[in-house]
């Protein structure tokens, strides 16, 4: 094939058709795969809730969005049984992970006693490290959370005299980890009065590492 | 405050090179001599600040309302591209002594990934137009530090005598690894500063 | 040459990683495990068959002095379409590889072969040359993160080999991937390219 010759006419319009075309095709594969990006989303928090509030046959109800106290978005899901709450599903974000945020999948129970997590996004921690999260605080592991209240449990890693032990080398991940979990407790509905307390202790104790909320928690 | 914690994180904490992997080629193609190496690295500070500056009112401003997110990575290319070339031009045309410096760089630069890395990586942050500028030239800068450093350490292998097999590019990446170990140490200082500040 | 010799040429004699050293910025960033690697692999794959074999297409259209920008963005269509189809059906790799896999579009394998084979071959030539180099930096890349993750994690394609303890856990981070690369591309060197 003899190649185009180098007229202003032809460069300019060889160029516009293949954008053109190359963008119409685009568009036709955005439009197409719009719908199963957001059933994947959706699949990974409905999974997720599904694994932190495990109860059998339990609904999970609609999401509020709230703003936890560190001025990110969270989302709260209740979950139902035959009408009746049986756990709460929180999604909470700590700005505090080592290489930005976390976002983490906390199931409470009506008592607020942690049932389960689901780590969504710890993509910004070190690999070997930071990123044993999804495991390190399941149940029976090293660094088991489930079955904690954060009114009742310090919630803290033991290096900030708190009962959590940390990951191996990762301990500022870990510390975001527990600040996750106060964070999503702090957006918890129906808080009992004292457990408003102790999540504003929960807060500062947090906060002697993290410092960030506690001058907010402390002007209240 | 917090810009100091952005330009530290970009410079050392999470060098774009060392930490990130971007721009690995420039940082291995063009870093045999300690001055090829800094200039290199101010025509990457160069387009890298013009390109932030540019793609992101795009990226705000046409793509986002008009619901194109997709055609983020063509235009974005292209726009990049059309700069370089401006640039070259501009640079010909008005600033002869700076552009015999940084001339044989820009052609390069279309194909490197910091530019494009950064662009799309103040998007993915949700950074604000102020943050984007002082991450863009931050990253830069720790660009060069990296250049630089590997340049100076560059020389001295070159003298050395070494393996056979080793020669060229494997002694030039042991080099790098042994230069992201030491970058390795810094891992950590942004939380430290963050709460030393108090933020 | 043959169709099955363009593609082998593309695995051993013109191997993108360790011969042509293109392409090292997603060679050190995605390899911190072999599965990484080698999702990373198959995805540059993927764009490098199409864009050759479309590049090969319509190469006698495009006027000389335009050449590189139509190229590019054939090839960034491409990756944005990979990108899309593996945001919908593999979210996982989605977020393991993230901004690499936008970051295809300079890598210089990809714009290099357009150059260098896909505008002097024919289609199915080009095609099966994005075959081989494609084969090639996949191999590359899986090998790289299998000897990341098996020293550094102790295991590999994520089922463990030994105790996690006694890994050297530097194998995974940063330095390891330059290091791993300089010994991986020293043998290379010593033992195939002679």
């Amino acid at each position: 094939m003899a190649k185009l010759e180098n007229s202003l006419k032809n460069m300019v319009l060889s160029l516009t058709v293949i954008t053109v075309v190359v963008g119409a095709l685009l568009g036709y594969v955005a439009s197409v795969t719009e719908e199963p990006i957001a059933k994947a989303a959706e699949a990974k928090q409905q999974s997720a809730i599904v694994s932190v509030v495990p109860v059998e046959g339990a609904v999970v109800g609609e999401a509020q969005n709230v703003t936890t106290e560190n001025g990110k978005p969270a989302v709260v899901f209740p979950v139902t049984k035959d009408g009746k709450l049986v756990g709460t599903a929180v999604q909470a974000v700590s700005k505090n992970g080592f290489g930005g945020d976390i976002v983490v999948m906390f199931g409470f129970d009506p008592e607020g006693v942690i049932m389960g997590y689901s780590v969504l996004d710890c993509s910004n921690e070190t690999p070997g490290l930071g990123a044993k999260m999804p495991d390190w605080f399941q149940k029976g592991a090293k660094g088991d959370v489930i079955g904690k209240n954060p009114a009742k449990n310090n919630i803290t890693v033991s290096k900030d005299g708190g009962e959590v032990d940390a990951i191996t080398a990762a301990t500022i991940s870990s510390r975001a980890f527990c600040d996750a979990i106060a964070q999503a407790y702090g957006v918890l509905p129906k808080n009992a009065p004292e457990a408003e307390t102790s999540a504003t202790k929960q807060a500062e104790a947090v906060a002697d590492s993290v410092s960030e909320c506690v001058n907010e928690v402390a002007a209240k | 405050m917090e810009y100091i914690i952005l330009i530290i994180t970009a410079i050392f904490v999470n060098n774009i090179v060392l930490a990130q992997f971007l721009g690995i080629c420039p940082f291995l193609g063009v870093s045999k001599k300690v001055d090829t190496a800094g200039w290199m690295g101010m025509a990457v500070l160069f387009v890298m600040l013009i390109a932030t500056l540019v793609t992101y009112p795009i990226y705000y401003g046409i793509l986002v309302p008009y619901n194109l997110k997709f055609m983020q990575t063509i235009v974005y290319i292209l726009v990049i591209a059309a700069l370089v070339q401006t640039v070259e031009i501009i640079l010909k045309k008005t600033m002869p002594a700076l552009y015999s410096a940084l001339g044989v760089f820009l052609p390069l630069i279309t194909t490197n990934c910091t530019i494009l890395g950064v662009a799309i990586n103040v998007i993915n942050f949700e950074y604000n137009l102020g943050q984007s500028t002082v991450y863009a030239i931050a990253t830069a800068l720790g660009f060069t530090l990296a250049m630089v450093l590997f340049a100076g350490i560059r020389e001295q292998t070159a003298i050395t005598k070494t393996p056979k097999g080793m020669d060229g590019t494997p002694i030039a990446l042991l080099t790098a690894g042994l230069l992201a170990m030491a970058f390795m140490g810094f891992s950590g200082v942004d939380k430290g500063l963050s709460a030393a500040l108090g933020l | 040459m043959s169709k099955l010799g363009i593609i082998i040429n593309g695995i051993i004699k013109e191997n993108p990683t360790f011969v042509l050293l293109l392409g090292m910025c997603p060679t050190l960033g995605t390899t911190s495990s072999a599965i990484n690697g080698m999702s990373m692999g198959l995805a540059t794959m993927a764009v490098l068959i199409c864009s050759n074999f479309v590049i090969s297409c319509v190469k006698g259209l495009i006027p000389d002095k335009v050449h590189i920008p139509c190229y590019i963005v054939i090839i960034a269509g491409f990756v944005t379409v990979v990108q899309l189809l593996i945001k919908a059906y593999a979210p996982a790799v989605d977020e393991t590889l993230g901004l690499f896999i936008p970051l295809i579009v300079v890598n210089c394998i990809v714009l290099g072969r357009a150059e260098s084979f896909a505008a002097k071959n024919g289609p199915l030539d080009s095609a099966c040359d994005g075959i081989g180099i494609g084969l090639g930096f996949t191999l590359a890349l899986t090998l790289l993160g299998l000897c990341r993750e098996l020293l550094g994690a102790g295991t590999a394609f994520n089922q463990p080999v030994y105790p996690e303890q006694f890994g050297a856990l530097t194998f995974v981070l940063a330095p390891g991937a330059f290091i791993t690369l300089a010994y991986l591309s020293a043998l290379f060197n010593k033992f195939i390219k002679k």
